[in-house]
């Protein structure tokens, strides 16, 4: 609505400029029309050069701060550095490498996507295809629909560290659970965090599917189910997994919820089933490293490998969309 | 128009969008293995009366009905929509083959109603396709997207897809509106031979094609108060376009309004 009002201002504006313009050729000839073409010419370039200006700094930053961590990671980061486990004990921990913070944060973005993804994926299946259809309706039903999306929105803005205090009162110190510090307090705590984000990329991605694969899907006698499991969601796959592997990005950059989940021991947990051991995320063990150790340069080789990480995930995101949509595309 | 041998039939049959009545008093009866077009000007509910067959409407909130419509006597709203369009198939507007290989699209329906032997499956892709008339053109690249097909073979993919579950009817929906001249004579020769086994339904806007296809039509027009949709004059298609018998059908034929 507001971009046809904006293109029919457009088109008036155009017109009435137009206008005036023939009449200042012909009431002041050519030289007034010069000038202000030249005007107009001046403030083009004004603006381009604005915009290449604004662009230039915007990645500068960017490259300066990728630049900077990974320059100075890349003095302490070899093959002993990502071997070694860190040496442990808090006046210690300078000493050694980061294995074993690697192998935490492998564990618990398993365990966290393994919790978050099916939850969040059917989450919202449920309410694109199914929620929908009581929508605009009164009863307990719809009332419900618009509180989880409501609180979907909400969840999604808020600070992380409040899922960690939620997951520390919960699962870490709770007298009923008491896993206290673990990767399973961690774990739970840290789909909770991704949750949103997996439903609603995957929201995003049910939703733009076209409504004729439904319609062909059930005219050939398939049921709902079969609907949304064999033509919906395949559809939907590179939106759905974009989701998961930015959800896989935020576990591995997060330290607050961690920080008050995770424990922090330089032990790793011994096996990916071990989940009553705690551990330390290696976005955790930049923290620790910087601020209660100050072994400044094993912080930037850590957080050099962290970087580097993620820069690999969002790359694989593209890669394995664009593989997808061509092969169910068949372009 | 009485027949002998009735397939689909609908008495006193009335649709509704919320308060927006679609069609009203509806009495038609379709005979077995034979072609019917539904035609008329836009927005005279055609589509919706197409949709009631495989009760396509439920899909849509607000939809109420008045009436009756049977399927070989049986009344359509007291069957499971599931089983109802496991007989009645349908071919949509535009061609909406899955994001799926050519033999997956078609294997798509019998999959669906649980077959699992995989020699048994294709056979009947092979089957469909060159009932579809499009296996000789997609037989060495079944693997092959359907997406990748063009327009017309599209169409006749999703043809093959509808005939793989084995129906007794086949609703087309504009099949040819959004193809070329040359795949258009292709589907209505392929509509031509699939009536010696299906009975179809077929809505369309284009005149020529209704006389060159159907055995009978139907000719829909909506009220002019109340935008109603309704049945207007029903028979032998040479008698309809040779010897209409309302002034309405006879200026819609000729091509007056609509």
């Amino acid at each position: 609505m507001s971009e046809h009002t904006a293109r029919s201002e457009d088109i008036t504006r155009e017109s009435v400029s137009f206008l005036h313009m023939l009449k200042l050729a012909t009431l002041a000839g050519s030289s007034e029309e010069k000038t202000d073409l030249a005007r107009r010419r001046l403030i083009q370039t004004f603006a381009f050069v604005l915009l290449w200006l604004s662009g230039i700094a915007a990645v500068a930053i960017l490259l300066a701060v990728v630049g900077y961590v990974v320059a100075q990671g890349a003095k302490v980061v070899n093959l002993e550095f990502l071997t070694t486990p860190p040496a442990g004990g808090l006046a210690a921990s300078d000493v050694g490498g980061m294995s074993t913070t690697v192998v935490s944060t492998v564990y618990l973005v398993f365990w966290t996507i393994v919790i978050a993804g099916p939850l969040g994926v059917l989450a919202a299946i449920y309410l694109v295809e199914y929620a929908e259809e009581v929508e605009g309706r009164t009863g307990l039903i719809p009332l419900l629909v618009s509180v989880v999306r409501f609180a979907v929105e909400i969840l999604a803005g808020v600070p992380s560290i409040i899922f960690g205090l939620f997951g520390y009162a919960l699962f870490v110190s709770a007298k009923g659970l008491g896993w206290s510090f673990s990767l399973r307090s961690a774990a739970v705590t840290g789909a909770c965090l991704v949750l949103p984000v997996i439903i609603r990329a995957s929201e995003e991605a049910i939703r733009a599917v076209p409504r004729s694969y439904r319609e062909g899907s059930l005219a050939l006698g398939a049921t709902k189910w079969q609907t949304t499991w064999k033509v919906v969601l395949p559809a939907a796959a590179p939106g759905v997994i974009t989701g998961i592997v930015l959800s896989v990005g935020r576990v591995i950059s997060e330290t607050a919820v961690f920080f008050v989940t995770f424990g922090g021991t330089v032990r790793a947990p011994d096996t990916v089933f071990d989940l009553s051991s705690p551990g330390r995320s290696m976005a955790l063990h930049v923290y620790y490293l910087a601020m209660e150790t100050r072994a400044f340069d094993k912080a930037m080789g850590t957080g050099a490998v962290l970087i580097v990480t993620i820069i690999l995930i969002n790359l694989s995101i593209n890669v394995i969309s664009r593989r997808l949509t061509a092969r169910l595309g068949g372009r | 128009m009485e027949f002998e041998d009735v397939k689909l039939e609908t008495a006193g049959y009335s649709m509704y969008y919320g308060d927006f009545q679609a069609l009203r008093d509806v009495d038609i009866q379709i005979p077995r293995n034979r072609i019917t077009a539904v035609i008329g000007p836009s927005g005279c509910g055609k589509s919706t009366f197409l949709r009631t067959f495989n009760r396509m409407n439920d899909l849509i909130s607000g939809v109420s009905v008045e009436g009756d419509v049977y399927i070989d006597d049986q009344d359509v709203f007291k069957m499971d929509p599931v089983e109802l369009r496991h007989c009645v198939g349908m071919v949509f507007q535009r061609p909406n083959p899955f994001p799926k290989s050519i033999f997956d699209n078609v294997a798509y329906g019998p999959r669906s109603h649980g077959m699992r032997d995989r020699a048994e499956l294709a056979e009947i892709v092979e089957r469909s396709l060159r009932d579809a008339a499009l296996w000789d053109e997609v037989k060495d690249d079944l693997n092959k997207s359907g997406l990748e097909l063009s327009g017309g073979q599209q169409q006749r993919l999703c043809i093959a897809r509808a005939l793989a579950v084995e129906p007794d009817v086949i609703l087309m929906d504009e099949p040819a509106s959004a193809l070329d001249p040359v795949a258009t004579l292709k589907i209505e020769e392929l509509i031509r031979e699939l009536k010696k086994t299906y009975t179809i339904v077929i809505v369309t806007h284009n005149m020529q094609q209704a006389a060159r296809v159907s055995d009978y039509t139907a000719f829909f027009m909506m009220d002019e108060d109340n935008r109603a949709g309704y049945l207007v004059e029903y028979g032998p298609t040479g008698r309809i376009f040779t010897n209409p018998q309302h002034e309405m059908t006879e200026r819609y034929i000729t091509g007056r309004f609509g």
